[in-house]
Formats: C-alpha cells, sequence, structure tokens
C-alpha cells in the first residue's frame, strides 16, 4: 500500500481538526477538534517514521501521546472552572480580556 | 605655564604698575575695619530684643571704631613712601578650581583708603543722627542692624582686592539698600520701592557678573593686579566690551542714565538712609568701579567715551528733574543723579579727571549727607511732611537746620570758596580740555548743569526757608534735639571748608597721585578765568531766578498746571512710563508669547500630538484583539500556513 495515503488521511484530518476548532462554538467540541489535530500529527509522525526507516517519528508520537494526555487534564479541568463561573460552554463568551 | 603665571608676570615686569607690598602694622588690620560694623548687624540682628536698649548705641560705637582704625591706616600709609602706599591683605583661598584660583584679600591703598575714610565718617556721623531721628521707631534696632551691614557692605566693596570680592560688597550694598528702603514695608508703595531698586540694581549687577566672565575667559583671573597688570595684552574689542559691562554695571548702582529710575523712589526709606545711600555709600559704588578700572579704561577710549556721555546725559537728566519736583527728598535725589553724573563724566574725561572725580565725591559725600540730615530735620519739624509748597518761612523756626543746609546749599551751588566750587569747576575745566568736540560738548553741557543747579537747590532753599509760611494749622515746627544738630553741623563745616583744605594744599592729589599717576591736561578750549566766571554768572543768574520766582513771589500751595516740560520733568521726564511702555510690557508680552508658545506647540502639538498620533494608530491595532479565541486560532492557523507556504516557495 502506498504511504502516501497516509499523508493524506492526516493532512485531511487536520484539516477536519482545525474547521472543528475554527467553526465550533462549544468548547468541548473545539477541544476534540485540537484532539484531532493531534492525532493526524501522530499520523503523520509515523508515517514519515516509516518512509525513511529511522525511530524518531515513532518517538516524537509518543511525546506528543504523552503531552496530550496531560494537556487534557489541564484543559478539561480549565474548561470545567470556566463553565462554572459563566455558566456557558461558548468559547465566545470568555473574552474577559477584550477592552 | 598657565594663565595666571602669565598675567602675574606681566605685570611684575611693567615697572609703571604699582604692586601691592604685603600689609605690615596698622594695615593688616584693615580687615577689621569690615568686621567691626559687620559685627555690630551680626549681634544686633541675632541679638534679638535683648539689645533693644543697648543695640544702637553699640552700632553707632562699631561704626565709629572703624572710622578710627581707618584713621589710623591711613596715618601709617602717610608716614610711608609715595608708591610704597599701597598694599594687600591676604586672608583666604577662598576660590580653587583648576587653572582658577582666587584670593579673599583686601587692597590698602589710597583710593580705597579715601573711599573708607569717606563711608566711615559720614556713616558713623548718619548713625548718630539715626539716634535722635528713630527715637521713638519700635524697629530701631533692626534699623541700627541693617546701617551696619550696609556700611560693612560697602567697606567690603571699596577694600576688596579682587572684581570677585568687589561684587560681594556689591550685592551686600544692594541687599542693604533693599532693606533699609522697604523699612517701613507695611506701607506697600515703599515696600513696592524696595523692589524697583532691588530689580533695577539686578540689571546693572548682570552686566558686571558678564563683564567678570569676560575677565576669566581673557585673563583668566579676577584680582586687579593680574587683570589691570595684563589689561595690555587684550584686544580692543574685549576691552572696549568689558569697559562697556562695567558701565552698565556702575549705571544700576550709581542710578546713571538709563538704568536711573529706583533712584527717586528710593526715598521711601527713612531719611537718614537716603543720606546714607546717596552721600557716603551706594551711588558712589559705580564712579569707584569705573575709577579702580581705569586700567582697563586707559586702553579703550570708545568705553571711556561712553562712560562720559553717560555722565553728561545724567547730569543734565537729573537737574531738570531736580527743577520741577515739590517733594523735598524727590528734590534732593535728582540733584544726587545730577552730582553723580558729573562725577561719571570725570572719570569718563580720562586721567586728568579722575582726581577731580573723587574729589567732587568726597565733597558731595559731606554736603548732600548735611542736606538730606537737614532735610530730615526739616521733615521731623513739619510732622514728616515733605511737600515744599506746604514748607516756607522755616529759617526763624529751624535756625539751626537752616544755617547747617545753607552751607551745604553753598557748597552744591558751587560759590566760591566752598568745597562744592573747588570740586565741581575742576571738573567743568576738565571737560572743556577734552579734545576735539567733546570738550565743547561736556564743557558746556557741565556749565549748563551748574546753571541748573543753583536754580533747583535754590528754589528748593528758598522754598523751604524763605517767603511766607504755608504750613497747615496744627503744625508747630521745633527744632530738632542735639543728636540730630550735631552731625548737621559737622557735615556744614566739611560743605565749606573740606575743597580749601583738601585742594589748594596739594593734600588730594597729592595722596592720590600714586594710584592714578600724574595727568598732563590738554590745552583748555577757553582760558581758566573765562571758564570760573561764566560758572559763577550762571550761578548768580540760576539762584537770582529762584529767588524772584521762589523766595519774592508768592508759591502756590498746589502745584500749578503747567507747561509740558514742566510736567514731564514732575513725571521724571517719563522715565516709568518709558520703562512701562517700551520695556516692561514688550518683556511681559515676550513671556507670555513664550508661555502660549511652550503650551500649544510644545506640550500641545509636540508631545500631546505624538501620544495622540500613537494613541489612535493604537485604537485601530487594538480592533485585532477582539476577544474571540477562535479569531486567534485562524491567524495563527493563517501564520503558520503562511510560513509553511514561504518554505515551500523558497525550496
Amino acid at each position: 500500500m502506498n504511504l502516501s495515503a497516509y499523508i493524506y488521511l492526516a493532512t485531511l484530518l487536520f484539516a477536519l481538526g482545525a474547521l472543528v476548532v475554527l467553526l465550533r462554538r462549544n468548547t468541548i467540541i473545539v477541544f476534540m477538534g485540537v484532539e484531532l489535530m493531534l492525532n493526524a500529527c501522530n499520523l503523520a509522525l509515523i508515517t514519515f517514521a516509516r518512509m525513511h526507516g529511522t525511530l524518531d517519528g515513532q518517538v516524537y508520537a509518543l511525546f506528543v501521546m504523552v503531552v496530550a494526555a496531560a494537556e487534557v487534564v489541564v484543559g478539561l479541568a480549565i474548561i470545567m472552572s470556566i463553565y462554572r463561573a459563566r455558566r456557558s460552554a461558548s468559547v465566545d463568551d470568555a473574552n474577559l480580556l477584550k477592552l | 605655564m598657565s594663565v595666571l603665571e602669565t598675567s602675574v608676570g606681566v605685570a611684575l615686569a611693567d615697572p609703571s604698575a604699582v604692586t601691592a607690598v604685603e600689609a605690615t602694622g596698622t594695615s593688616a588690620l584693615a580687615w577689621l575695619v569690615i568686621a567691626l560694623p559687620l559685627l555690630g548687624a551680626a549681634l544686633l540682628l541675632v541679638g534679638g530684643r535683648v539689645t533693644d536698649t543697648f543695640g544702637p548705641l553699640l552700632a553707632t560705637a562699631l561704626s565709629w571704631g572703624s572710622f578710627v582704625l581707618g584713621a589710623l591706616i591711613v596715618v601709617q600709609l602717610y608716614g610711608r613712601a609715595a608708591e610704597d602706599r599701597s598694599m594687600s591683605v591676604q586672608l583666604w583661598d577662598w576660590v580653587s578650581a583648576g587653572e582658577l584660583s582666587v584670593h579673599a584679600g583686601l587692597l590698602v591703598d589710597p583710593l580705597s583708603m579715601a573711599f573708607v575714610l569717606l563711608i566711615t565718617f559720614v556713616g558713623s556721623l548718619i548713625h548718630v543722627y539715626s539716634l535722635g531721628y528713630m527715637a521713638n521707631d519700635p524697629d530701631k534696632r533692626r534699623f541700627f542692624a541693617y546701617l551696619n551691614l550696609f556700611v560693612a557692605a560697602m567697606l567690603i566693596l571699596v577694600l576688596a582686592d579682587s572684581y570677585l570680592v568687589l561684587f560681594v560688597g556689591w550685592e551686600g550694598v544692594g541687599l542693604a539698600s533693599y532693606l533699609l528702603i522697604g523699612f517701613w514695608n507695611h506701607n506697600p508703595a515703599y515696600a513696592s520701592a524696595a523692589n524697583k531698586a532691588f530689580v533695577v540694581n539686578r540689571i546693572g549687577d548682570f552686566a558686571l557678573i558678564i563683564a567678570m566672565a569676560y575677565m576669566l575667559a581673557t585673563f583668566g583671573a579676577l584680582d586687579f593686579a593680574t587683570v589691570h597688570g595684563s589689561a595690555g595684552s587684550a584686544t580692543q574689542t574685549t576691552l572696549t566690551i568689558i569697559g562697556l559691562l562695567l558701565l552698565a554695571g556702575a549705571c544700576g548702582k550709581s542710578a546713571q542714565f538709563p538704568l536711573q529710575s529706583w533712584l527717586g523712589d528710593a526715598m521711601a526709606g527713612p531719611t537718614p538712609v537716603s543720606a546714607l545711600i546717596h552721600a557716603a555709600t551706594m551711588v558712589t559704588a559705580g564712579v569707584y568701579l569705573v575709577a579702580r578700572s581705569q586700567a582697563i579704561y586707559d586702553l579703550t577710549p570708545d568705553a571711556r567715551l561712553a562712560v562720559a556721555v553717560v555722565g553728561a546725559i545724567t547730569l543734565l537728566y537729573g537737574a531738570i528733574v531736580g527743577c520741577a519736583k515739590d517733594d523735598i527728598k524727590k528734590a534732593l535725589a535728582a540733584s544726587t543723579m545730577s552730582q553723580i553724573g558729573y562725577m561719571m563724566l570725570a572719570v569718563g574725561l580720562g586721567p586728568i579727571g579722575y582726581i577731580y572725580a573723587i574729589f567732587h565725591l568726597i565733597t558731595h559725600g559731606f554736603f548732600k549727607a548735611g542736606m538730606f540730615l537737614g532735610a530730615g530735620s526739616v521733615m521731623h519739624a513739619m510732622n514728616d511732611r515733605v511737600d515744599m509748597r506746604r514748607f516756607g518761612a522755616l529759617s526763624r523756626e529751624v535756625k539751626i537746620t537752616w544755617i547747617t543746609f545753607g552751607a551745604g546749599w553753598l557748597a552744591i551751588i558751587g560759590f566760591p570758596f566752598t568745597a562744592g566750587w573747588f570740586s565741581k569747576d575742576h571738573i567743568i575745566e576738565s571737560a572743556f580740555s577734552a579734545p576735539g568736540w567733546q570738550g565743547w560738548v561736556f564743557g558746556l553741557v557741565a556749565l549748563l548743569g551748574a546753571g541748573i543747579t543753583a536754580f533747583y537747590m535754590s528754589r528748593l532753599f528758598f522754598m523751604t526757608f524763605h517767603g511766607k509760611a504755608r504750613w497747615e494749622d496744627d503744625i508747630h515746627p521745633h527744632e530738632s534735639p542735639l543728636t540730630m544738630t550735631i552731625p548737621m553741623m559737622v557735615l556744614a563745616v566739611g560743605s565749606l571748608v573740606l575743597g580749601a583744605v583738601l585742594y589748594p594744599t596739594g593734600l588730594l592729589s597729592g595722596w592720590l597721585e600714586p594710584v592714578f599717576g600724574h595727568a598732563e591736561g590738554h590745552e583748555s578750549l577757553l582760558p581758566l578765568i573765562a571758564i570760573q566766571v561764566s560758572v559763577f554768572v550762571l550761578m548768580v543768574l540760576g539762584v537770582g531766578l529762584a529767588w524772584l520766582r521762589y523766595g519774592r513771589d508768592e508759591v502756590p500751595q498746589v502745584a500749578p498746571e503747567a507747561s509740558f516740560a514742566t510736567r514731564a520733568a514732575r513725571q521724571d521726564l517719563f522715565q516709568d512710563e518709558f520703562n512701562e511702555q517700551f520695556l516692561r510690557r514688550p518683556g511681559a508680552a515676550l513671556v507670555v508669547g513664550l508661555e502660549t508658545a511652550d503650551k500649544d506647540v510644545v506640550d500641545n502639538a509636540m508631545v500631546g500630538g505624538t501620544s495622540r498620533g500613537l494613541a489612535s494608530l493604537a485604537n485601530v491595532v487594538r480592533q485585532a484583539q477582539n476577544g474571540f479565541v477562535r479569531s486567534y486560532a485562524l491567524t495563527m492557523l493563517a501564520g503558520i500556513v503562511a510560513i509553511l507556504g514561504a518554505v515551500w516557495v523558497i525550496q
């Protein structure tokens, strides 16, 4: 099977994730879009590792997973506290820094 | 080799320059001459009410002490050879910075000692007089403290051995005059007269400061020995500028045109102060400065001519103003201005005039002090009234004052063989022997001035002491106490005989010759006898005219409507109006303009404009920060895509 198909898939997934982040208002959904982008990256990294026959990409992918797991914890906690404070999960409502 | 050393070398190499030797004997105590009155001022001001009882007496005693010491120094100098009469007293290193070093020191020489004797003698007499005049003033102690300060400052001025030390006394005199003119400062008009004197003086002081800066830049030193010794090494232009700046300084202190406006208002002070300012201290400082700086003026004929011109203008100016004043003190003030004008004219004539200028200064010190004290005595008799139109016929009521004032009057109009005759006639004769057109102009001005002087002084004398009594009903004239009349008698005797004692005997010219050198006069334009006769005729005409108008005829009790010329003279020839119109208003307009420029251009347009421009730019850029996380995310994405695209294109 042609490895480039994985690259296309990863690109497509990344674009989907990015669109989700940009278009949806619900924080949880946005968060899911972020996860989708991260995993699209992982897929791309693993594919590159395979293409070049080195382990670098796989190691990076493992790192990304670890960081993503940690980020999920922190991110969900932030979303929770924003929801409690503002009774809303919409990203557009969290605009306190605006003048 | 530093500039300083070079110039000292020049000074020593020049055999004609008088070099001062280290003072010995009594002269080494010259500092005490200054310290005594200074101590008096300090004791009386710091001592507070404790010194109320004996303070005035102490101040008077210290002032006399200063005179005695001065006299002893003169005796010591007299015992030495004429060329050894210049001695220096080193006090301490004052300013020492890099190549510049100024020693505080005193110069005891015939010129400074002539001034010391005049200042301390006349000053002490005025102290005695004040004991009577200020007897009932609640602030007597403060008054005597200031008098002592005045005398001390003037002594610093004349004894200084450098322009910097002279400047200390110069400013001290300004301060003391300010304090004394505004002594009765509960009266706002008096307080503003004090301010006026101080401010006008500051203009002259500023010129003196610039002159000193110029000397420092040119000669690298400020002491008389160096500056005068190396004056020849400077360019003509520099010397002329220094000379003109010194003249401007002298104009401020000596109330010479165009800085004369403060003198009339200075009459706001108690009368002894006026006597002190006009006779012994303050106004003579300018003449002293020009006489002391003769080494500079010798080399710059232009600046010297300016001195003579200023003197000639002021001489006539004061005389004209004096003719119209009804206030006895203001008329005397105008006459001082005019007489100082004579002295300035004399020092402006060059070596032939120096000795006569100092001579006239000394005789003037006596007769003017005598007349001011007499005016104070008249005011004392008339419940402090000063309007001569309400005087008249006082000769019977205050006989001593009348006689002593009469002596001063004879002296100032130049009645033959009085002190003023000797000194003023010589100035007029010297004026006629100036070269070229100057001889005619200065000579005729001085001659005319003598005639006008005779007129206005006789007018003052007749209006006050003769004619019909024009007093208000509640006034009962009475003679002043002895403390006041004795100084007046002493000064009256001086006014009559001082000239005969000092001049025909050669005492004064012999005394001052080591300082000024022996002067060979030019050929006079007119024969001596012609000048003397015309001076005498003019004097008789002036007195006669004054007698007809103010002695024989009835004097109106209120100043009558008069011609434009008289009204102008009553208004001091519009000096205040001129200053207001051409100096104060443009100055104020300039300040307002600068303030507006600062506010509108610098503050508003430049500083404010920059900040406003940045603020509006920021307002535009701020729109990008809309607070929507998703738009930030889009910006980031766009940025990354752009970077990747750029990388792709480059590769």
